[in-house]
């Protein structure tokens, strides 16, 4: 019943999508002006009735309805319950069904409180969010319906991906969504602008918090999404450029370059048609990445849910919605192009200098991940990987950051180099004596001798801002940027850490032996079986004492689930201020001689990793930045509408006097 | 620093197409690619190169042992990666057998294998091989690309690896190899 009434709401929220439309393109006309009072209205509960049928095909999985196919397909009545409910989006079906949630909940959350915008554009907006809408709910029920039933229904499930089994990915998924989807109502915002051609600070400043809000959980996605993977696929990098992990990098490079250029069109009405085009592309590369993800045209290590049907359903999809903006754009980007103008040497010079950077990172990443597709059309399979992406992103990325450190610094419209030049001794002297300093210390690889010396004179550098400021009075919104900043740099400084100083040993150990790992000695204290709720495992107890001190014990595991059966190792972290030791079990040896002798000495793979927290400490840093922005500007519309409140009030009791 | 004021960038107007075709060509490129059959076949860097260079002994009795000169004879044959050990190999030996009675030579590399337990698995599941070559410490299988065990090659008469065959060869892929051989004379 619950599945069928799902179902029902799903329908009533595509129809709601579909008169959203209508109503918001007619009352854009002349006779149509009566149908301007629903659209707000319409949205909000398009966006309610997607999120409840979200919350019944959440309420099935907790249940395990296997007369649900698609939860009979990726649940199971012995997993945790947190398990259960993650099993909701770990799969294609109701990871679009999230997709069409959060699409309607973000269009629902701007239809109920954004009045910045004049009503006109504000109509075309979310006109255009229903517009992207309707070819996902169509996307859901013609070919990929969540509810569907399976006739007699299986007694059990079959289980989730064991991958998928972790707290860290249980959560990972829906933020990652709310920044990617939440980048559609900057896409409708730019449709929206185009339309009624009102691209102006107004504009600007209506979508900046929207952009800010999404770029967050996007942030946020990413870190968690990159140290998932680092503490989980037990391989002990944090990055790998798989197309997966490039289809969440694209967006969030296009948003951070749509979100300071934002404040160019704010504060000085400048790159206008810059914006619009931004956030086009920052929707459009979400959803580029998802095609490239689920069609299967690209091989990944976690691609799922592969299907060249689906994928077909989504080019055309594609297809249709940024395409049609694109021509929007063509024809109306010419009447919104000229903008104020500025300086080599400003603010805004600098601004646009880190947008062409980003911009042509994206084009760096866009490239390497279509690469392998044009070369096996011609007959020849070839991978992408780090050897391409690192320095090919590393030449803008280092300009960029350069950039960074002088831009925030520099005023508006015009200002001398001269001024700033003798505030930025400063880090350019920390910086160099970064570089003389490491390269004593024996770091040899160019890249990460950068990386080593850039990050400590960025992070002074993202302090200057605040020079000669009150500190308690210095506005939020500049203490966003100066931690979001900072946090690039102790990023940047992770990075560069891991790539100059991580020891790694692979060993087959006995119990009882011990194996030095940088300052750590790691001795194999014992091997035994442990089990959780749907698996059993092998767990070693590792005897890890850094430097002669008091010894810690760390407990990796080679796990087995048995629904479905599948072995993954599960890794073990210890961290310290300076670093994480990083452990893996792997399988027991066995004789070259005779395959079925077991050795007794088992395969451990360590590493230390001095300063690698970093890398992960600062993407939450660059996302707590964003939050502080994003509070200051909610916390200026708020007084402003207050303002406004109160001066209506006034007005209002002039005019009664003057009625009087 | 320049005094004058510097005038505001204005693309010309047809650059404002350009995303739009950009994107045209995005579309186009990956609906052909979308359209064309998946392979999920891993090809091997060795194929189209000669063998390596290598020299095994009898790893069984009754069989001499295996050399690169062996192949390179004119007439192509298959090599097959096995040992006593894989348990997907014996399941394999009836249909090597078949291959044979076929008209297929087959010689075999068996790797990380004892001579008694290759011995015992021979009698067991019948011997298809002509000649049989001890690989001890996985050199040559690495070597030739080969990951795994049972993994089949179609070598050509010139020596040159034409077809790696990853798994064993299941009784209704046995066409296929026989064409692989056929597709090596030429």
């Amino acid at each position: 019943m619950l599945a069928e009434l799902g179902l029902a709401m799903l329908w009533l929220a595509a129809a709601l999508a579909g008169l959203q439309l209508v109503a918001g393109s007619l009352a854009l006309t002349k006779n149509g002006e009566g149908m301007a009072g629903i659209v707000r209205p319409v949205a909000v509960v398009q966006g309610v009735l997607a999120a409840a049928a979200f919350l019944a095909l959440i309420w099935l999985f907790v249940q395990t309805d296997t007369s649900v196919k698609l939860v009979a397909e990726n649940s199971h009545s012995a997993k945790p319950l947190i398990y259960k409910i993650a099993g909701t989006w770990g799969n294609h079906e109701g990871s679009m069904l999230l997709w069409v949630t959060v699409m309607g909940l973000a269009g629902g959350f701007v239809a109920a409180v954004e009045r910045r915008l004049p009503e006109r554009t504000m109509l075309a907006t979310l006109a255009g969010q229903a517009f992207v809408s309707l070819g996902f709910y169509a996307f859901l029920l013609f070919a990929s319906n969540p509810f569907q039933r399976l006739n007699p229904a299986p007694m059990e499930g079959n289980g989730l991906n064991p991958l998928l089994q972790d707290p860290g990915l249980a959560f990972h998924p829906p933020t990652l969504y709310l920044g990617y989807v939440g980048l559609s109502i900057a896409f409708s915002f730019a449709i929206g602008a185009l339309v009624t051609r009102e691209v102006g600070p107004a504009f600007a400043r209506a979508m900046r918090p929207w952009v800010l809000g999404a770029w967050i959980f996007l942030t946020l996605g990413i870190t968690a999404g990159s140290y998932w993977a680092y503490y989980m696929l037990g391989w002990g990098g944090w990055w790998f450029w798989d197309p997966v992990e490039n289809a969440s990098l694209m967006p969030w490079l296009a948003a951070t370059a749509l979100l300071h250029s934002a404040s160019v069109l704010a504060a000085r009405n400048a790159l206008r048609a810059w914006t619009v085009m931004l956030g086009v592309v920052a929707f459009s590369m979400s959803m580029i990445g998802t095609f490239l993800v689920r069609s299967g045209i690209l091989t990944s290590v976690h691609a799922f849910a592969v299907d060249p049907k689906r994928g077909g359903f989504i080019l055309a999809l594609l297809a249709i919605n940024i395409g049609a903006a694109l021509v929007l754009f063509a024809l109306r980007a010419g009447t919104v192009t000229e903008g104020e103008r500025f300086e080599v040497t400003s603010r805004e010079a600098s601004l646009v200098f880190n947008n062409i950077m980003l911009t042509s990172i994206l084009g760096i990443v866009l490239l390497g991940t279509l690469y392998p597709l044009v070369t096996e059309a011609m007959g020849v399979k070839v991978s992408v990987g780090p050897p391409y992406f690192t320095p090919m992103s590393a030449v803008f990325a280092v300009p960029m950051l350069v950039v960074l450190a002088i831009g925030p610094l520099l005023r508006w419209r015009h200002d001398r180099f001269k001024r700033v030049s003798m505030v930025l001794a400063a880090p350019l002297a920390v910086t160099v004596i970064a570089a003389i300093a490491f390269a004593i210390s024996g770091v040899t690889s160019i890249m990460s001798l950068i990386a080593l010396s850039l990050a400590p004179g960025l992070a002074v550098a993202s302090l200057l801002p605040l020079r000669g400021r009150n500190l308690r009075r210095a506005p939020l919104s500049l203490w966003g940027m100066v931690i979001a900043h900072l946090g690039l740099a102790v990023s940047l400084f992770g990075m560069g850490a891991d790539a100059a100083f991580t020891t790694e040993r692979l060993i087959a150990a006995r119990v009882g032996e011990s194996v030095d790992v940088g300052p750590w000695k790691v001795r194999l204290g014992a091997i035994q079986p442990v089990a959780g709720p749907n698996w059993t495992a092998l767990e070693a107890d590792l005897v890890a004492s850094y430097d002669g001190a008091a010894p810690d014990h760390l407990t990796p595991q080679s796990r087995t689930f048995w629904a479905p059966p599948q072995t993954t190792s599960v890794s073990a972290l210890h961290t310290r201020w300076n670093g994480q030791l990083y452990t893996v079990l792997g399988e027991e040896t066995h004789d070259a001689s005779s395959k079925a002798m077991p050795t007794g000495r088992w395969q451990l793979r360590l590493w230390w990793k001095p300063f690698v927290p970093m890398i992960w400490l600062g993407g939450v840093l660059v996302a707590l930045g964003g939050l502080l922005a994003l509070l200051s500007r909610v916390r200026q519309d708020l007084k402003r509408r207050t303002v406004r409140a109160r001066g209506d009030v006034r007005r209002g009791d002039r005019e009664e006097r003057e009625a009087a | 620093m320049t005094q004058d004021t510097p005038r505001a960038f204005r693309p010309p107007s047809w650059t404002l197409w350009l995303p739009l075709a950009l994107f045209v060509l995005f579309v186009g490129g990956v609906a052909i690619s979308l359209m064309l059959p998946k392979s999920t076949d891993i090809n091997s860097q060795m194929i189209g190169k000669p063998l390596p260079a290598f020299s095994l002994r009898a790893a069984a009795d009754g069989r001499p042992g295996l050399s690169t000169s062996d192949f390179a004879q004119g007439k192509p044959r298959l090599l097959n990666i096995f040992a006593s050990w894989c348990i997907p190999c014996g399941v394999e030996s009836p249909v090597l057998a078949e291959l044979q009675r076929q008209g297929a030579p087959i010689d075999g590399i068996a790797i990380r294998d004892h001579t008694a337990d290759l011995n015992a698995f021979l009698a067991k599941n019948g011997n298809p091989y002509q000649r049989i070559g001890a690989d001890d410490v996985s050199a040559v299988q690495l070597a030739i690309g080969s990951s795994g065990v049972p993994e089949t090659f179609v070598i050509d008469g010139k020596g040159i690896i034409r077809y790696q065959h990853i798994g064993e060869i299941r009784p209704e892929e046995v066409p296929l190899m026989l064409a692989k051989l056929k597709e090596a004379e030429s």
